[in-house]
Order: structure tokens, then C-alpha cells, then sequence
């Protein structure tokens, strides 16, 4: 069991540096591969009137001619130790963590997602209770009666669940409940927990239904199968055969077996949902990590575009990492072999 | 209970209603068991021999199953009973052991856990009293050291081990009918001897009434007091075992019997199959419906073809033979043809 908690940590710090390094390359690349150089990139923190000598002297200041390994091993000694930036006229400083420095709000980009990480959880958690409960549940109900008129209707709308964006679902919702019934917040404000809980269920209420809606329908899709598929097995005779009230059989040995396969796909939407709920996020103007994102790409800023997917990928694979203990929790042949 | 049989099964129907027709799987079955005895119950893969436990022990989904006929246990009727008479029935008075213990038992919990769970079903009992109970069965089944085994996981034991663990989470509430499917068959030749040693003694020990069902003429050697064939969901010969090794009347049979490996007759390879697949149970051959595999179809005169034969007494008292042929020509074929060709074998 301690073997395989430290193997599990040893892959995921691996993963962590891969992925790390894979991101900084296509951030290191991609301007490149469009034509930019380090004078180019350099003219974006100087200001138009710069003459191509300050340009170059900047450009060299911020490590802009370096090769990729270099800029990255100073990137991610930022993160341990903090950094340095020598504009020529002063330094600015971004103390570690620094997971990047936007050299355009002359801001550090690791408090931005402090700032922001609040919003995303919440509207991650919320969702994600809201979507396990209905999701779950209905694929249950559907599986033990399939085929009837319930087991219909719930695949009939999980199908428009799977298949409508939330960028029509969310405007309709918005239409319907917030401007049309008036029972929910209109988007565009966020109430910190911590501040005011109600005011704050208020806000995210809608934000929390319609990405649950998706979310839901793609559960309870999975939970059917699942369910089926354990249904149909030989341990679920022999504990119906043992007396069990149905219900015992289907929910702590149908239920529970059909679970586990579902943990690896939560933990990947959850981690995945962490890193920015993008569309949600932009479609109620919710301050989180996505709409960070979103912002940040508008106006090109290219070191809070990769603080921020930085982020992303770590919640992901921290999220496979718990997935990967959880399962050694769940599954008993996990633990030994 | 004078002159009522202990297990009585009437005429039983079993039926599954699929996009390809009716699968009549068992199709008018009646036999009578008394406790302290066993029956076998042979056939091939798709002769109906599961579906008939699972009918007993009313596992049948009726959203999907049509059963039919009577089931009488102990004074019982159990295929007109509600679900949760069966319900109670079922894990107790009668219960079963099933094929593949590794796929039978939920991976996710202990051995124990599983046992404790069938004893607290029927006995309201703390978790404390079910678990000596555990611990005291997984003794009795042979299992060493049974007070930490009851803590492990099925994949943790050897095959022999949870086949054993199986029997006892079967017997924990001492069932007066145990039905034992296959129970032999997924493991190695060595254990399923003391596995078949077992299950004897227990039930000698239980008084308990047995049906073993198997495709292994060995297992019912071992075992069976009554065998029943079936094939293609009927039974199409019913007798004491002794009969049916010594003096079988089917043909069917009779391709059981040679399609046996012996390991007290030289030429263990020349086992002679029968020709021909199991019949379709949706779609059964017209007459009988082993007519197309039977090498003896042309003695009744074109009536195998066209006349389902009727389940009739033989010459002994007790033995039932579902074939067109008379039974002295039977008798004499035995005799004469089979018998001698199964022991130049």
C-alpha cells in the first residue's frame, strides 16, 4: 500500500514536470512559429516609441534571446525562489511563488489566481454536488427500469443534456429565470462564501444548474451503462440469491461496483472544471479562473495565459493523482497488487 | 408431511420472450426430491439444467421470465408465492452454490463481509454474533485459520479456498435445499474431489436435500441418488444413478456416457462425441428433439420426425425414458451395441 502511494506520487511529480515543460514549449514555440522574435515580443513592454536599440536591450534584460531550456529552468526557479525583472529603468519583483509576470499590468500573476481560484471552486463544487446527486440518481432509476416510459424521457433529456452548449443553455436559463421569473441573480456578480453565504447561493445558483444540467446528462448516461453492466453480473445473483431485499442488492452491490469506474471520470471533470469554467464563467460574467483566461488572451498577454494553464494542468493531474489513492480505497485489488 | 415429498417440482415452465421468438428453455419439467438425497440434474450447455435452479430459487427477472407450473417446498407452492415469501425462502431454507466463485462473490468485500451479510439477512443478529458464525463455517468448510481468512478479499484465496468459502456462505443459514451449479467445474482436478468430499459430508451432516446440477457424469457418480437428463429444456430420462450407468435407456444418454473420459479403461483418447449441436431452443426440431443427432431415429418408423415421444415408465420401477423405441429393443441395443463399445473403449 506505501509502495503504491509513493509510486503514485513519483508519476504524478514526473507528470507535473512534463506537462510543465510541454506547456512552457508551446508558449516558448507558438509565437515564434507566427513570426514573432524576441524584439517583437519585447516591443509589447516598452511602448511604441522605443528605438529598436532599447527594444533589443530589453529583449536581452528579459531573457527573450536565451534558449528554451534556459527560460524555462528560470521559470520554474521563479516558482521556488520568486523573480527578478530588469525593465533597464528599475527592477520589478515577483516574489515566490511567481508563476509568471505580466509584463503589460506590471503584476505578478500568481495573486490574480489566488484571487480568482475562489469563484472557480465554487462554482465547481456546487455544480459538481448538484450533477453527482441528479446524474447518478437517474442513471440508477433508468437502469433497474429500463425501457419504461421514466428510463425514456430521462435519456430523452440527458440526450439534449449532452448535446446543447452551455452558451444556449446558460442564455436561456438567463432568459427564463432571471430576467423572465426573476428567481435567480442576472450574472455578473460573485458574493465570497466567507462574506455573505446566501447572498453567495444566490449568485451562483443558476451558474451551478446549467453546467450540472451537461454534466448530469453525462452521468447518468455512464451510471446506466455502469449499472447494466453490474446488474448482469454473477455477484449480484448470488447476493440476490443470498435473500437481500432488492434494494440492498442493487444499491451496495449493483450501485457500488458500477461506482468505480465513474471516480476516474470525476476526478478528471473535476480537475479539468478547477482549471476554469470557461463558458460558464464568460456566459455570467463570473470572475473565475476561465474568464481570467478568456481576458487574458483577448489582450494577448501571454505570461498570465500560461500562469493560468499552468494551473490547469496542475489541478488535472493532482486531481488523477487523488483519483489514483481513491481507487486504492474503493477497489481492494488495487491495494495489493 | 406423510406421503409429501420434501421438493416437488410440477410441470415447470420456463420461458424467456426475446426479438427472435419465444426461448422455451424449460419446458414441462416435474421431478421430486426428499431431504437427505440428491439428484443430479445432466445435460449439455443450453439443456435448461440453470435456468431450472434459478426457477427454484425464483432468481428469474418476471419482467423477462415467464415461469409456470408449481414448485412445492416443504408444504410450499413457491412460483405463485409473492417475492418476498420467496425472499425470505431464498438464502435460508433453500440456497445455492454457484459455478465460478471469483466472479460470484463481489470483489469489494471481505470474504467474511459477504458471509456475515447472508447470516444477518435472515437472523437479526449484532455484526459480532454473525461474524463468529462466519468464522465458525469457513472453519467447518476446511478453510485453515478461519479467524483471519474471514478478513480477506476473494481474490486473496485460491480457487479451491473460495469455492469453499462459497459453500459456506451458502450453508451459513443451514438450508434444507441446497442447489449446487456446476460446482466443480472452474476448479482443478485435485480439489474438486475434496470439494465433492465436502459438499457429501456437509450434507450427510445437514440432512439437507441436493441438487447438483453438472455436465460431468463423474460428479453425479459421486453424488446422485436420482439423475435426470434433460435436453433441450425436458427431461428425456429420469432414474436411480445406478440405473443410468448400469442400464440407461436413451440414446442421449448413452452419448453421455461415451463421450466420458474413464480413467479405469485404456484408450483415454477414443471418446466418442455426439454428433451434431444442442438444439435451438426457440426453434425445436420437429418429433423429438433429439431425433437429428440420433443414430437410432430410422427404428421408429419416421415417428421420431414427427411425434414428440411422451416421458414413459421403463422396465424398472421409477425410470422414465422420453423415446419412441419399445423398451425391450432399447434394452436389447444396450446390451448388444453400447454397452460392449463403451467398455472396448
Amino acid at each position: 500500500m506505501i509502495t503504491y502511494i509513493i509510486r503514485r506520487l513519483l508519476a504524478a511529480f514526473v507528470l507535473l514536470f512534463i506537462v510543465s515543460a510541454a506547456v512552457f514549449a508551446i508558449f516558448y514555440l507558438v509565437p515564434r512559429l507566427v513570426g514573432a522574435t524576441p524584439e517583437t515580443l519585447a516591443t509589447r513592454y516598452v511602448g511604441r516609441a522605443a528605438t529598436p536599440e532599447t527594444v533589443s536591450l530589453i529583449a536581452h534584460k528579459l531573457g527573450f534571446y536565451d534558449p528554451f531550456w534556459v527560460q524555462y529552468a528560470r521559470w520554474v526557479k521563479g516558482i521556488f525562489l520568486g523573480a527578478e525583472f530588469d525593465y533597464g529603468n528599475g527592477t520589478d519583483h515577483c516574489p515566490a511563488p511567481c508563476f509568471g509576470y505580466s509584463f503589460i499590468t506590471r503584476q505578478p500573476v500568481w495573486p490574480d489566481l489566488l484571487d480568482r481560484l475562489p469563484v472557480t471552486l465554487s462554482l465547481a463544487v456546487g455544480a459538481a454536488t448538484l450533477w453527482v446527486f441528479f446524474g447518478v440518481s437517474t442513471g440508477v432509476l433508468s437502469a433497474l427500469r429500463r425501457g419504461s416510459f421514466l428510463d425514456r424521457a430521462a435519456m430523452g433529456v440527458s440526450l439534449a443534456g449532452v448535446s446543447l452548449p452551455i452558451f444556449f443553455t446558460g442564455l436561456i436559463g438567463l432568459l427564463v429565470f432571471s430576467y423572465g421569473l426573476g428567481l435567480t441573480a442576472s450574472g455578473g456578480s460573485y458574493t465570497p462564501f466567507t462574506e455573505d453565504p446566501g447572498e453567495w447561493a444566490y449568485n451562483l445558483l443558476l451558474p451551478w444548474v446549467v453546467l450540472a444540467f451537461q454534466f448530469s446528462a453525462q452521468y447518468a448516461r455512464l451510471t446506466r451503462a455502469g449499472m447494466l453492466e453490474t446488474l448482469g453480473e454473477d455477484y449480484v445473483r448470488t447476493a440476490r440469491a443470498k435473500g437481500l431485499p432488492e434494494s440492498a442488492v442493487n444499491v451496495r452491490h449493483g450501485l457500488r461496483a458500477a461506482l468505480t469506474p465513474l471516480l476516474t471520470i470525476f476526478g478528471l471533470d473535476f480537475g479539468l472544471l478547477l482549471g476554469g469554467a470557461v463558458l460558464t464563467e464568460q456566459v455570467f460574467s463570473l470572475p473565475g479562473l476561465g474568464k481570467y483566461a478568456v481576458d487574458a488572451i483577448t489582450n494577448n498577454d501571454l505570461p498570465k495565459v500560461l500562469g493560468v494553464t499552468m494551473m490547469a494542468a496542475l489541478f488535472v493531474v493532482v486531481a488523477n493523482l487523488v483519483v489514483d489513492l481513491l481507487y486504492a480505497v474503493v477497489d481492494p485489488r488495487v491495494r495489493i497488487s | 408431511m406423510t406421503g409429501e415429498p420434501f421438493l416437488e417440482v410440477k410441470d415447470l415452465k420456463i420461458s424467456f420472450p426475446t426479438d427472435d421468438g419465444l426461448v422455451k428453455s424449460v419446458d414441462g419439467l416435474s421431478f421430486r426430491l426428499e431431504r437427505g438425497k440428491t439428484l443430479g440434474i445432466v445435460g449439455e450447455s443450453g439443456s435448461g439444467k440453470s435456468v431450472t435452479s434459478l426457477g427454484i430459487l425464483g432468481l428469474h427477472n418476471k419482467r423477462n421470465a415467464d415461469v409456470s407450473g408449481e414448485i412445492w417446498l416443504d408444504g410450499e407452492e413457491l412460483v405463485s408465492a409473492g417475492p418476498d415469501t420467496v425472499r425470505a425462502l431464498r438464502g435460508n431454507k433453500m440456497a445455492m452454490i454457484f459455478q465460478d466463485p471469483l466472479s460470484a462473490m463481489h470483489p469489494f468485500y471481505t470474504v467474511g463481509h459477504q458471509i456475515i451479510e447472508a447470516y444477518r439477512v435472515h437472523h437479526k443478529v449484532s455484526k459480532k454474533v454473525a461474524r463468529k458464525h462466519a468464522v465458525d463455517m469457513l472453519g467447518r468448510v476446511g478453510i485453515p485459520q478461519p479467524d483471519r481468512r474471514v478478513d480477506d478479499y476473494p481474490h486473496q484465496f485460491s480457487g479451491g479456498m473460495r469455492q469453499r468459502a462459497m459453500i459456506a456462505m451458502a450453508l451459513v443459514n443451514d438450508p434444507q435445499l441446497l442447489i449446487a451449479d456446476e460446482p466443480t467445474t472452474a476448479l482443478d482436478v485435485t480439489v474438486q474431489a475434496q470439494i465433492l468430499d465436502l459438499m457429501h459430508k456437509l450434507q450427510e451432516e445437514f440432512n439437507s436435500a441436493l441438487i447438483v446440477i453438472t455436465h460431468d457424469l463423474g460428479v453425479v457418480a459421486e453424488l446422485a441418488d436420482d439423475v435426470l437428463v434433460m435436453y433441450g429444456g425436458r427431461c428425456i430420462e429420469y432414474a436411480s444413478a445406478r440405473t443410468i450407468f448400469e442400464r440407461p435407456e436413451h440414446p442421449y444418454t448413452w452419448g453421455l456416457l461415451g463421450s466420458m473420459p474413464r480413467i479405469d479403461r485404456p484408450n483415454l483418447d477414443r471418446l466418442v462425441p455426439i454428433p451434431g449441436l444442442p438444439p435451438s431452443l426457440i426453434n425445436l426440431p420437429s418429433g423429438c428433439a433429439f431425433h437429428p443427432r440420433c443414430a437410432y431415429e430410422p427404428r421408429t418408423g419416421g415417428l421420431g420426425k414427427s411425434l414428440s415421444p411422451e416421458l414413459s415408465p421403463a422396465a424398472e420401477p421409477g425410470h422414465l425414458v422420453r423415446c419412441h423405441m419399445p423398451t425391450s429393443e432399447r434394452q436389447r441395443i444396450w446390451r448388444e451395441d453400447v454397452k460392449p463399445k463403451l467398455e472396448a473403449q
